[in-house]
Protein backbone atom coordinates (compact mmCIF):
# COMPACT_ATOMS: atom_id res chain seq x y z
CA UNK A 1 0.00 0.00 0.00
CA UNK A 2 2.39 2.49 1.08
CA UNK A 3 4.47 1.56 -1.84
CA UNK A 4 2.08 2.61 -4.16
CA UNK A 5 1.19 5.69 -2.57
CA UNK A 6 5.09 6.80 -2.89
CA UNK A 7 4.60 6.16 -6.76
CA UNK A 8 1.31 7.80 -7.04
CA UNK A 9 2.96 10.84 -4.55
CA UNK A 10 5.59 10.85 -7.47
CA UNK A 11 3.87 10.21 -10.51
CA UNK A 12 0.18 10.07 -10.57
CA UNK A 13 -0.72 9.27 -14.37
CA UNK A 14 1.03 5.77 -13.66
CA UNK A 15 -1.51 3.13 -14.56
CA UNK A 16 -2.50 -0.08 -12.19
CA UNK A 17 -1.07 -1.67 -14.81
CA UNK A 18 2.29 -0.11 -14.49
CA UNK A 19 2.25 -0.06 -11.01
CA UNK A 20 1.65 -4.09 -10.88
CA UNK A 21 4.72 -4.32 -13.18
CA UNK A 22 6.89 -2.46 -11.03
CA UNK A 23 6.04 -3.96 -7.65
CA UNK A 24 5.72 -7.41 -8.94
CA UNK A 25 1.90 -7.44 -7.97
CA UNK A 26 -1.21 -8.43 -9.60
CA UNK A 27 -2.62 -5.53 -11.45
CA UNK A 28 -6.32 -6.66 -9.91
CA UNK A 29 -5.03 -6.09 -7.11
CA UNK A 30 -3.83 -3.33 -7.62
CA UNK A 31 -6.71 -1.60 -9.05
CA UNK A 32 -8.25 -2.60 -5.86
CA UNK A 33 -6.05 -1.15 -3.54
CA UNK A 34 -5.89 1.90 -5.49
CA UNK A 35 -9.90 2.40 -5.46
CA UNK A 36 -9.89 1.92 -1.80
CA UNK A 37 -7.38 4.39 -1.22
CA UNK A 38 -9.78 6.79 -2.90
CA UNK A 39 -12.66 5.96 -1.37
CA UNK A 40 -11.14 6.61 1.88
CA UNK A 41 -9.85 9.48 1.24
CA UNK A 42 -5.83 8.65 1.20
CA UNK A 43 -5.77 9.84 -2.43
CA UNK A 44 -7.85 13.07 -1.92
CA UNK A 45 -7.22 14.42 -5.57
CA UNK A 46 -5.16 13.72 -8.42
CA UNK A 47 -3.61 17.15 -9.95
CA UNK A 48 -0.82 18.83 -11.98
CA UNK A 49 1.62 20.82 -10.98
CA UNK A 50 1.43 23.92 -13.11
CA UNK A 51 4.16 25.94 -13.91
CA UNK A 52 1.94 29.24 -14.31
CA UNK A 53 4.78 31.43 -14.69
CA UNK A 54 5.09 29.73 -18.07
CA UNK A 55 1.36 30.13 -19.14
CA UNK A 56 0.69 33.54 -17.97
CA UNK A 57 2.98 36.18 -16.76
CA UNK A 58 0.41 37.62 -15.07
CA UNK A 59 -1.01 35.61 -12.45
CA UNK A 60 -0.61 36.76 -8.72
CA UNK A 61 0.40 34.64 -5.64
CA UNK A 62 0.00 35.76 -1.88
CA UNK A 63 0.68 34.35 1.76
CA UNK A 64 -2.00 35.91 4.06
CA UNK A 65 -0.97 35.48 7.60
CA UNK A 66 -4.31 36.30 9.69
CA UNK A 67 -4.65 36.21 13.16
CA UNK A 68 -8.18 35.02 14.57
CA UNK A 69 -10.35 34.79 17.62
CA UNK A 70 -11.47 31.54 18.17
CA UNK A 71 -14.89 30.23 18.88
CA UNK A 72 -15.75 29.43 22.43
CA UNK A 73 -16.83 25.70 21.70
CA UNK A 74 -15.82 25.24 18.07
CA UNK A 75 -12.20 26.55 18.97
CA UNK A 76 -10.89 27.33 15.76
CA UNK A 77 -12.22 24.85 13.33
CA UNK A 78 -15.29 27.16 12.80
CA UNK A 79 -13.56 30.22 11.86
CA UNK A 80 -11.38 27.97 9.75
CA UNK A 81 -14.12 26.91 7.86
CA UNK A 82 -15.36 30.27 6.90
CA UNK A 83 -12.30 31.31 5.62
CA UNK A 84 -11.13 27.62 3.57
CA UNK A 85 -14.36 28.04 2.06
CA UNK A 86 -13.92 30.69 -0.36
CA UNK A 87 -12.98 29.62 -4.05
CA UNK A 88 -9.94 32.03 -3.80
CA UNK A 89 -8.28 30.14 -0.67
CA UNK A 90 -5.62 27.84 -2.24
CA UNK A 91 -4.57 26.00 0.66
CA UNK A 92 -4.49 26.73 4.34
CA UNK A 93 -3.20 25.65 7.85
CA UNK A 94 -3.62 26.58 11.05
CA UNK A 95 -0.06 28.03 12.74
CA UNK A 96 1.78 27.52 15.86
CA UNK A 97 3.89 30.94 16.70
CA UNK A 98 2.61 34.51 15.86
CA UNK A 99 -0.42 34.05 13.91
CA UNK A 100 -3.49 31.51 13.73
CA UNK A 101 -3.77 30.75 9.91
CA UNK A 102 -1.63 30.93 6.89
CA UNK A 103 -3.38 31.07 3.49
CA UNK A 104 -2.05 30.55 0.12
CA UNK A 105 -4.35 32.57 -2.34
CA UNK A 106 -3.70 33.10 -6.06
CA UNK A 107 -4.99 35.85 -8.28
CA UNK A 108 -4.80 37.51 -12.12
CA UNK A 109 -4.04 40.66 -10.24
CA UNK A 110 -2.78 42.41 -7.25
CA UNK A 111 -6.77 43.69 -6.86
CA UNK A 112 -8.19 40.43 -7.09
CA UNK A 113 -6.34 39.61 -4.09
CA UNK A 114 -6.81 43.35 -2.53
CA UNK A 115 -10.08 42.93 -3.19
CA UNK A 116 -10.31 39.27 -1.47
CA UNK A 117 -8.40 41.07 1.46
CA UNK A 118 -10.48 44.10 2.17
CA UNK A 119 -13.94 42.92 1.07
CA UNK A 120 -14.08 39.37 2.10
CA UNK A 121 -11.78 37.98 4.99
CA UNK A 122 -10.90 41.59 6.70
CA UNK A 123 -14.82 42.03 7.45
CA UNK A 124 -15.09 38.91 9.31
CA UNK A 125 -16.18 39.15 12.82
CA UNK A 126 -13.55 36.73 13.60
CA UNK A 127 -10.62 38.00 11.73
CA UNK A 128 -8.57 40.30 13.81
CA UNK A 129 -5.32 41.35 11.34
CA UNK A 130 -4.33 39.98 8.37
CA UNK A 131 -0.82 40.47 6.79
CA UNK A 132 -0.44 39.98 3.06
CA UNK A 133 3.15 38.82 1.62
CA UNK A 134 2.94 39.07 -2.44
CA UNK A 135 5.01 35.92 -3.70
CA UNK A 136 7.69 37.53 -6.11
CA UNK A 137 9.11 34.29 -7.60
CA UNK A 138 8.10 30.48 -7.15
CA UNK A 139 11.27 28.17 -7.00
CA UNK A 140 9.82 24.84 -5.64
CA UNK A 141 6.48 24.12 -5.64
CA UNK A 142 4.83 20.65 -4.25
CA UNK A 143 8.41 19.14 -4.33
CA UNK A 144 8.99 20.21 -7.83
CA UNK A 145 11.88 22.92 -9.03
CA UNK A 146 10.48 25.55 -11.35
CA UNK A 147 13.55 27.73 -11.06
CA UNK A 148 15.68 25.64 -13.45
CA UNK A 149 14.32 23.92 -16.25
CA UNK A 150 15.74 20.81 -15.45
CA UNK A 151 17.18 18.55 -18.87
CA UNK A 152 18.82 15.71 -19.49
CA UNK A 153 22.10 16.93 -20.30
CA UNK A 154 23.68 13.26 -20.73
CA UNK A 155 25.10 13.06 -24.58
CA UNK A 156 22.44 10.69 -26.27
CA UNK A 157 24.51 7.20 -26.12
CA UNK A 158 27.55 5.88 -24.09
CA UNK A 159 28.87 3.00 -23.13
CA UNK B 1 57.56 19.30 -47.59
CA UNK B 2 54.70 18.04 -45.77
CA UNK B 3 54.92 15.73 -42.71
CA UNK B 4 53.31 12.62 -42.07
CA UNK B 5 52.84 11.32 -38.21
CA UNK B 6 53.90 7.96 -38.33
CA UNK B 7 51.71 6.45 -35.19
CA UNK B 8 52.63 3.82 -32.70
CA UNK B 9 51.71 0.33 -34.33
CA UNK B 10 49.56 -0.80 -31.30
CA UNK B 11 47.48 2.41 -31.18
CA UNK B 12 46.72 2.16 -35.02
CA UNK B 13 46.52 -1.45 -34.92
CA UNK B 14 43.71 -0.85 -32.06
CA UNK B 15 40.01 -1.02 -33.80
CA UNK B 16 38.11 1.76 -33.76
CA UNK B 17 35.09 0.60 -31.83
CA UNK B 18 32.82 -0.89 -35.12
CA UNK B 19 29.81 0.75 -34.03
CA UNK B 20 31.66 4.11 -34.39
CA UNK B 21 28.49 4.93 -37.46
CA UNK B 22 26.05 3.84 -35.56
CA UNK B 23 26.78 6.37 -32.86
CA UNK B 24 27.57 9.08 -35.22
CA UNK B 25 23.87 7.76 -36.94
CA UNK B 26 22.52 8.73 -33.40
CA UNK B 27 24.31 11.98 -32.98
CA UNK B 28 23.09 13.18 -36.24
CA UNK B 29 19.30 12.50 -35.41
CA UNK B 30 17.31 15.17 -33.59
CA UNK B 31 14.44 14.49 -31.32
CA UNK B 32 15.93 10.57 -30.57
CA UNK B 33 14.42 9.00 -27.58
CA UNK B 34 17.68 6.99 -25.74
CA UNK B 35 17.97 4.22 -23.79
CA UNK B 36 21.84 3.97 -24.60
CA UNK B 37 23.48 6.05 -21.80
CA UNK B 38 26.02 4.45 -19.29
CA UNK B 39 25.26 6.69 -16.69
CA UNK B 40 23.30 7.73 -13.91
CA UNK B 41 19.93 10.31 -14.93
CA UNK B 42 20.17 11.16 -11.56
CA UNK B 43 22.67 14.33 -10.61
CA UNK B 44 25.42 14.03 -7.56
CA UNK B 45 22.79 14.80 -4.57
CA UNK B 46 22.83 18.56 -3.81
CA UNK B 47 25.33 17.80 -0.12
CA UNK B 48 28.19 16.48 -2.33
CA UNK B 49 27.77 19.32 -4.73
CA UNK B 50 27.96 20.91 -2.17
CA UNK B 51 31.01 20.02 -0.31
CA UNK B 52 32.89 20.43 -4.08
CA UNK B 53 31.67 23.85 -3.89
CA UNK B 54 32.95 24.82 -0.47
CA UNK B 55 36.07 23.33 -1.03
CA UNK B 56 36.69 25.67 -3.42
CA UNK B 57 35.47 28.51 -1.94
CA UNK B 58 37.76 27.74 0.94
CA UNK B 59 40.54 27.57 -1.68
CA UNK B 60 41.37 24.19 -1.91
CA UNK B 61 42.73 24.32 -5.47
CA UNK B 62 46.00 22.53 -4.83
CA UNK B 63 47.46 19.10 -5.89
CA UNK B 64 46.92 16.43 -2.89
CA UNK B 65 49.11 13.79 -2.50
CA UNK B 66 49.72 11.18 -5.25
CA UNK B 67 47.79 8.81 -3.92
CA UNK B 68 44.87 10.87 -3.05
CA UNK B 69 43.75 12.82 0.00
CA UNK B 70 44.29 11.19 3.15
CA UNK B 71 41.41 11.89 4.55
CA UNK B 72 39.45 10.29 1.50
CA UNK B 73 41.23 7.19 1.45
CA UNK B 74 40.82 6.41 5.07
CA UNK B 75 37.13 6.96 4.14
CA UNK B 76 37.39 4.46 1.30
CA UNK B 77 38.78 1.90 4.12
CA UNK B 78 35.65 2.67 6.15
CA UNK B 79 33.44 2.34 3.27
CA UNK B 80 34.80 -1.42 2.48
CA UNK B 81 34.54 -2.47 6.10
CA UNK B 82 30.77 -0.56 6.80
CA UNK B 83 29.46 -1.97 3.03
CA UNK B 84 31.67 -5.27 1.79
CA UNK B 85 32.83 -6.23 5.46
CA UNK B 86 36.69 -5.59 3.57
CA UNK B 87 39.21 -4.38 5.59
CA UNK B 88 42.14 -2.37 3.64
CA UNK B 89 44.72 0.51 5.16
CA UNK B 90 45.27 3.88 3.87
CA UNK B 91 48.37 2.24 2.22
CA UNK B 92 46.40 -0.31 -0.16
CA UNK B 93 44.32 2.81 -1.57
CA UNK B 94 44.93 4.73 -5.06
CA UNK B 95 42.80 7.86 -5.42
CA UNK B 96 42.28 7.64 -9.48
CA UNK B 97 40.55 9.72 -12.19
CA UNK B 98 37.32 7.74 -12.34
CA UNK B 99 37.33 3.60 -12.30
CA UNK B 100 38.36 3.78 -15.95
CA UNK B 101 42.14 4.99 -14.98
CA UNK B 102 42.30 2.15 -11.99
CA UNK B 103 41.68 -0.19 -14.77
CA UNK B 104 44.30 0.89 -16.93
CA UNK B 105 46.70 1.28 -14.09
CA UNK B 106 46.19 -2.04 -12.84
CA UNK B 107 46.43 -3.17 -16.52
CA UNK B 108 50.06 -1.59 -16.94
CA UNK B 109 51.06 -2.34 -13.11
CA UNK B 110 50.68 -5.97 -13.75
CA UNK B 111 51.22 -7.51 -17.51
CA UNK B 112 54.27 -7.71 -19.01
CA UNK B 113 54.85 -8.55 -22.77
CA UNK B 114 53.04 -11.46 -24.24
CA UNK B 115 51.21 -12.22 -20.83
CA UNK B 116 47.51 -13.21 -21.72
CA UNK B 117 44.76 -11.58 -19.41
CA UNK B 118 41.26 -13.52 -19.20
CA UNK B 119 38.29 -10.88 -20.34
CA UNK B 120 34.60 -12.65 -19.67
CA UNK B 121 33.05 -11.05 -22.93
CA UNK B 122 30.54 -9.43 -23.70
CA UNK B 123 32.03 -6.34 -21.84
CA UNK B 124 32.74 -3.00 -20.97
CA UNK B 125 34.94 -1.87 -23.99
CA UNK B 126 37.85 -0.54 -21.97
CA UNK B 127 39.93 -4.05 -21.03
CA UNK B 128 41.03 -5.46 -24.33
CA UNK B 129 42.91 -2.08 -25.76
CA UNK B 130 44.07 -1.80 -21.94
CA UNK B 131 45.56 -4.86 -22.17
CA UNK B 132 47.04 -4.29 -25.62
CA UNK B 133 48.59 -0.82 -24.81
CA UNK B 134 50.71 -2.64 -22.34
CA UNK B 135 51.61 -5.00 -24.96
CA UNK B 136 49.76 -7.98 -23.39
CA UNK B 137 47.53 -10.38 -24.77
CA UNK B 138 43.54 -10.59 -24.23
CA UNK B 139 42.20 -13.84 -24.15
CA UNK B 140 37.81 -12.97 -24.51
CA UNK B 141 36.17 -15.88 -22.44
CA UNK B 142 32.34 -15.74 -23.84
CA UNK B 143 29.46 -16.12 -21.20
CA UNK B 144 26.35 -17.12 -22.09
CA UNK B 145 22.44 -16.74 -21.68
CA UNK B 146 22.18 -20.00 -20.61
CA UNK B 147 24.71 -19.58 -17.52
CA UNK B 148 22.88 -16.01 -17.11
CA UNK B 149 26.10 -14.80 -18.69
CA UNK B 150 28.28 -15.64 -15.68
CA UNK B 151 31.49 -17.20 -15.50
CA UNK B 152 31.81 -20.51 -15.26
CA UNK B 153 34.12 -22.67 -13.41
CA UNK B 154 34.81 -24.61 -16.32
CA UNK B 155 35.11 -21.98 -19.11
CA UNK B 156 37.91 -20.28 -16.89
CA UNK B 157 39.76 -23.76 -16.97
CA UNK B 158 39.80 -24.01 -20.67
CA UNK B 159 41.28 -20.47 -21.37
CA UNK B 160 44.19 -21.01 -18.49
CA UNK B 161 47.36 -21.12 -20.17
CA UNK B 162 50.95 -21.20 -18.82
CA UNK B 163 50.99 -17.28 -19.63
CA UNK B 164 47.88 -16.33 -18.18
CA UNK B 165 48.55 -13.53 -16.11
CA UNK B 166 45.87 -11.65 -14.88
CA UNK B 167 41.54 -12.55 -14.89
CA UNK B 168 39.04 -9.15 -15.00
CA UNK B 169 36.35 -10.23 -12.97
CA UNK B 170 33.89 -7.60 -14.76
CA UNK B 171 30.77 -8.07 -12.37
CA UNK B 172 27.64 -6.98 -11.90
CA UNK B 173 28.81 -6.56 -15.50
CA UNK B 174 28.06 -3.82 -18.00
CA UNK B 175 26.44 -4.67 -20.13
CA UNK B 176 24.41 -8.12 -19.59
CA UNK B 177 23.09 -6.90 -16.13
CA UNK B 178 24.48 -9.88 -14.81
CA UNK B 179 25.81 -10.42 -10.80
CA UNK B 180 27.65 -13.35 -9.48
CA UNK B 181 27.10 -14.96 -6.01
CA UNK B 182 29.08 -15.97 -3.72
CA UNK B 183 28.67 -19.91 -4.12
CA UNK B 184 29.42 -18.80 -8.20
CA UNK B 185 33.07 -16.53 -6.98
CA UNK B 186 33.77 -19.35 -4.34
CA UNK B 187 33.98 -22.16 -7.53
CA UNK B 188 36.34 -19.35 -9.82
CA UNK B 189 38.33 -18.77 -6.60
CA UNK B 190 38.93 -22.54 -6.28
CA UNK B 191 40.03 -22.94 -9.66
CA UNK B 192 42.74 -19.87 -9.43
CA UNK B 193 43.91 -20.82 -5.83
CA UNK B 194 46.60 -23.33 -7.26
CA UNK B 195 47.59 -20.72 -10.14
CA UNK B 196 49.58 -17.52 -10.07
CA UNK B 197 46.78 -15.44 -11.81
CA UNK B 198 45.65 -12.64 -10.49
CA UNK B 199 42.59 -11.00 -10.21
CA UNK B 200 41.13 -7.34 -11.70
CA UNK B 201 37.52 -6.74 -10.05
CA UNK B 202 36.01 -3.92 -11.58
CA UNK B 203 32.70 -3.47 -8.61
CA UNK B 204 31.83 -0.21 -10.55
CA UNK B 205 28.44 -1.35 -10.46
CA UNK B 206 29.43 -3.05 -6.81
CA UNK B 207 26.41 -0.71 -5.20
CA UNK B 208 23.75 -1.29 -7.79
CA UNK B 209 22.54 -5.01 -7.51
CA UNK B 210 18.81 -6.25 -6.86
CA UNK B 211 18.07 -8.40 -4.33
CA UNK B 212 21.22 -9.82 -3.29
CA UNK B 213 24.13 -8.11 -1.96
CA UNK B 214 27.14 -8.04 -3.91
CA UNK B 215 29.93 -10.18 -2.99
CA UNK B 216 33.52 -9.84 -4.15
CA UNK B 217 36.07 -11.88 -4.61
CA UNK B 218 38.22 -10.38 -1.98
CA UNK B 219 35.88 -11.95 0.69
CA UNK B 220 37.01 -15.31 0.14
CA UNK B 221 40.13 -15.42 2.06
CA UNK B 222 42.63 -16.90 -0.39
CA UNK B 223 41.65 -14.38 -3.05
CA UNK B 224 42.25 -11.38 -0.89
CA UNK B 225 46.06 -11.17 -1.23
CA UNK B 226 45.88 -11.27 -4.90
CA UNK B 227 42.17 -9.48 -5.89
CA UNK B 228 42.93 -5.39 -7.52
CA UNK B 229 38.55 -4.05 -6.82
CA UNK B 230 38.31 -1.35 -9.12
CA UNK B 231 35.63 0.96 -7.79
CA UNK B 232 34.20 4.57 -8.06
CA UNK B 233 31.55 7.06 -7.71
CA UNK B 234 30.39 7.44 -10.74
CA UNK B 235 27.75 5.17 -10.41
CA UNK B 236 27.02 4.44 -7.12
CA UNK B 237 26.81 8.05 -5.84
CA UNK B 238 25.76 9.69 -9.68
CA UNK B 239 29.12 11.66 -10.07
CA UNK B 240 30.26 10.27 -13.64
CA UNK B 241 31.65 14.10 -14.68
CA UNK B 242 33.78 13.85 -11.39
CA UNK B 243 35.89 11.85 -12.62
CA UNK B 244 37.02 9.74 -9.58
CA UNK B 245 37.66 6.61 -8.85
CA UNK B 246 39.98 4.19 -6.47
CA UNK B 247 42.04 0.56 -6.63
CA UNK B 248 42.15 -1.11 -3.50
CA UNK B 249 44.67 -4.53 -2.62
CA UNK B 250 47.51 -5.43 -2.07
CA UNK B 251 50.41 -3.09 -0.95
CA UNK B 252 52.91 -3.94 -3.58
CA UNK B 253 50.19 -3.66 -6.95
CA UNK B 254 48.89 -0.26 -5.75
CA UNK B 255 52.71 0.94 -5.03
CA UNK B 256 53.26 0.09 -8.54
CA UNK B 257 49.77 1.61 -10.16
CA UNK B 258 50.65 4.64 -8.08
CA UNK B 259 54.20 5.17 -9.67
CA UNK B 260 52.89 4.99 -13.14
CA UNK B 261 49.84 7.18 -11.76
CA UNK B 262 52.17 9.58 -10.00
CA UNK B 263 53.80 10.09 -13.78
CA UNK B 264 50.79 9.83 -15.98
CA UNK B 265 48.05 11.85 -13.74
CA UNK B 266 49.93 13.37 -10.78
CA UNK B 267 47.23 13.42 -8.15
CA UNK B 268 43.06 13.05 -8.87
CA UNK B 269 41.07 16.41 -9.15
CA UNK B 270 41.06 17.58 -6.12
CA UNK B 271 37.32 19.56 -6.01
CA UNK B 272 36.23 15.56 -6.19
CA UNK B 273 38.46 14.31 -3.84
CA UNK B 274 36.75 16.77 -1.16
CA UNK B 275 32.92 16.20 -2.45
CA UNK B 276 34.10 12.31 -2.23
CA UNK B 277 35.13 12.31 1.31
CA UNK B 278 31.40 14.08 1.92
CA UNK B 279 29.82 11.42 -0.30
CA UNK B 280 31.19 8.45 1.36
CA UNK B 281 30.65 9.84 5.24
CA UNK B 282 26.88 11.21 4.74
CA UNK B 283 25.87 9.30 1.16
CA UNK B 284 24.64 5.98 2.24
CA UNK B 285 21.18 7.07 2.19
CA UNK B 286 21.31 8.44 -1.77
CA UNK B 287 22.90 5.05 -2.74
CA UNK B 288 20.13 3.42 -1.52
CA UNK B 289 17.59 5.63 -2.69
CA UNK B 290 18.65 5.60 -6.30
CA UNK B 291 19.29 1.83 -5.73
CA UNK B 292 15.24 1.76 -4.91
CA UNK B 293 14.33 3.74 -8.07
CA UNK B 294 16.57 1.83 -10.33
CA UNK B 295 14.96 -1.76 -9.01
CA UNK B 296 11.74 -0.13 -10.16
CA UNK B 297 12.61 0.72 -13.20
CA UNK B 298 14.27 -2.89 -13.87
CA UNK B 299 11.21 -4.38 -12.82
CA UNK B 300 9.31 -2.84 -15.06
CA UNK B 301 11.77 -2.91 -18.09
CA UNK B 302 12.32 -6.92 -17.81
CA UNK B 303 8.63 -7.53 -17.95
CA UNK B 304 7.73 -5.94 -20.79
CA UNK B 305 10.76 -6.56 -23.03
CA UNK B 306 9.78 -10.40 -22.03
CA UNK B 307 5.82 -9.71 -23.10
CA UNK B 308 6.60 -7.87 -26.22
CA UNK B 309 8.59 -10.93 -27.10
CA UNK B 310 12.41 -9.85 -26.75
CA UNK B 311 13.63 -12.62 -24.23
CA UNK B 312 15.14 -11.16 -21.28
CA UNK B 313 16.98 -12.90 -18.77
CA UNK B 314 16.64 -11.26 -15.16
CA UNK B 315 19.68 -8.66 -15.22
CA UNK B 316 19.90 -7.92 -11.26
CA UNK B 317 22.98 -5.59 -11.51
CA UNK B 318 24.02 -2.74 -12.52
CA UNK B 319 21.28 -0.63 -15.09
CA UNK B 320 21.35 -2.56 -17.84
CA UNK B 321 19.28 -5.68 -19.45
CA UNK B 322 20.24 -7.50 -22.52
CA UNK B 323 17.74 -9.06 -24.69
CA UNK B 324 17.71 -11.39 -27.01
CA UNK B 325 16.71 -9.60 -30.34
CA UNK B 326 17.04 -13.35 -32.65
CA UNK B 327 13.60 -13.36 -32.63
CA UNK B 328 13.38 -10.54 -35.58
CA UNK B 329 16.48 -12.44 -37.95
CA UNK B 330 18.30 -8.78 -37.86
CA UNK B 331 22.09 -8.42 -36.57
CA UNK B 332 22.41 -6.33 -33.75
CA UNK B 333 23.63 -3.35 -35.76
CA UNK B 334 20.67 -3.95 -37.92
CA UNK B 335 18.02 -3.60 -35.21
CA UNK B 336 19.48 -1.00 -33.91
CA UNK B 337 19.63 1.31 -36.90
CA UNK B 338 16.70 0.37 -38.11
CA UNK B 339 14.80 0.99 -34.94
CA UNK B 340 16.89 4.22 -34.94
CA UNK B 341 15.35 5.33 -38.23
CA UNK B 342 12.36 4.44 -38.10
CA UNK B 343 11.26 4.99 -34.29
CA UNK B 344 13.47 7.47 -32.86
CA UNK B 345 14.92 5.10 -30.43
CA UNK B 346 18.19 4.70 -29.55
CA UNK B 347 19.73 1.34 -27.78
CA UNK B 348 23.36 -0.27 -27.98
CA UNK B 349 24.03 -2.90 -30.40
CA UNK B 350 25.32 -6.13 -28.60
CA UNK B 351 28.51 -6.36 -30.51
CA UNK B 352 29.56 -3.14 -29.47
CA UNK B 353 30.92 -4.78 -26.07
CA UNK B 354 32.32 -7.95 -28.21
CA UNK B 355 31.29 -10.21 -30.76
CA UNK B 356 29.70 -12.31 -28.35
CA UNK B 357 27.18 -9.96 -27.96
CA UNK B 358 25.76 -10.29 -31.47
CA UNK B 359 21.91 -11.39 -31.21
CA UNK B 360 21.56 -9.16 -28.13
CA UNK B 361 20.75 -4.98 -27.90
CA UNK B 362 21.66 -3.00 -24.26
CA UNK B 363 19.20 -1.22 -23.28
CA UNK B 364 19.85 1.11 -20.04
CA UNK B 365 17.26 1.97 -17.61
CA UNK B 366 18.91 5.26 -15.86
CA UNK B 367 15.65 7.24 -17.17
CA UNK B 368 12.39 8.07 -15.75
CA UNK B 369 9.82 4.86 -15.96
CA UNK B 370 7.60 7.83 -18.64
CA UNK B 371 10.89 7.92 -20.67
CA UNK B 372 11.06 3.81 -20.94
CA UNK B 373 7.63 3.82 -21.09
CA UNK B 374 7.60 5.85 -24.40
CA UNK B 375 10.05 3.77 -25.86
CA UNK B 376 9.01 0.32 -25.25
CA UNK B 377 6.44 1.68 -26.77
CA UNK B 378 7.90 2.51 -30.24
CA UNK B 379 10.24 -0.80 -29.32
CA UNK B 380 6.53 -2.69 -29.53
CA UNK B 381 5.24 -0.68 -32.45
CA UNK B 382 8.83 -1.55 -34.02
CA UNK B 383 8.43 -5.50 -33.83
CA UNK B 384 4.67 -5.21 -34.88
CA UNK B 385 5.62 -3.66 -38.16
CA UNK B 386 8.93 -6.38 -38.55
CA UNK B 387 5.71 -9.48 -37.91
CA UNK B 388 7.34 -10.44 -35.47
CA UNK B 389 5.22 -13.37 -33.88
CA UNK B 390 6.42 -14.49 -30.57
CA UNK B 391 3.09 -16.48 -28.99
C1 LIG C 1 32.08 -1.82 -16.15
C2 LIG C 1 32.63 -0.44 -16.07
N1 LIG C 1 33.81 -0.25 -15.47
C3 LIG C 1 34.34 0.98 -15.36
C4 LIG C 1 33.71 2.10 -15.85
C5 LIG C 1 34.39 3.42 -15.72
O1 LIG C 1 33.73 4.32 -14.91
P1 LIG C 1 34.43 5.64 -14.36
O2 LIG C 1 35.72 5.81 -15.06
O3 LIG C 1 33.47 6.73 -14.64
O4 LIG C 1 34.63 5.39 -12.89
C6 LIG C 1 32.47 1.94 -16.48
C7 LIG C 1 31.75 3.10 -17.05
O5 LIG C 1 30.84 3.01 -17.82
C8 LIG C 1 31.91 0.65 -16.58
O6 LIG C 1 30.72 0.46 -17.17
Amino acid sequence: MREIIKLLEKDCRLTAEQIAKILKRDTAEVEKQIKEMEESGVIAKYKAIINWEKVDQNLMYALIEVKVTPQTDMGFERVAKRIYEFPEVHSMYLMSGGYDLAINIKGRTIHDIAKFVTEKLSVLDCVISTSTHFVLKKYKDSGVIFANDVTDGREVISF
Amino acid sequence: MSFEFNLSDIVRDIKPSGIRRFFDLVGEMDGAISLGIGEPDFVTPWHIRDAGIRSLEKGQTYYTANSGLKNLRNEICNYFERRFNLSYNENEVLVTVGGSEAIDLCIRALVSEGDEVLIPEPCFVCYDPCVRLAHGIPVPIVTEEKDDFILTPEKLKEKITPKTKLLILPFPNNPTGAIMDKEQIEAIADVLKDTNIAVLSDEIYGELTYGKKHFSIANVPEMKDRTIIVGGFSKAYAMTGWRLGFAVGNNSVISAMTKVHQFAIMSAPTTSQYAAIEALKNGDADIEEMASQYDLRRRYLIDRLNKMGLKCFEAKGAFYVFPSIKITGLKSEDFCKQLLEKKKVAVIPGTAFGESGEGHIRISYAYSIETITKALDKIEEFLKELGVNFK
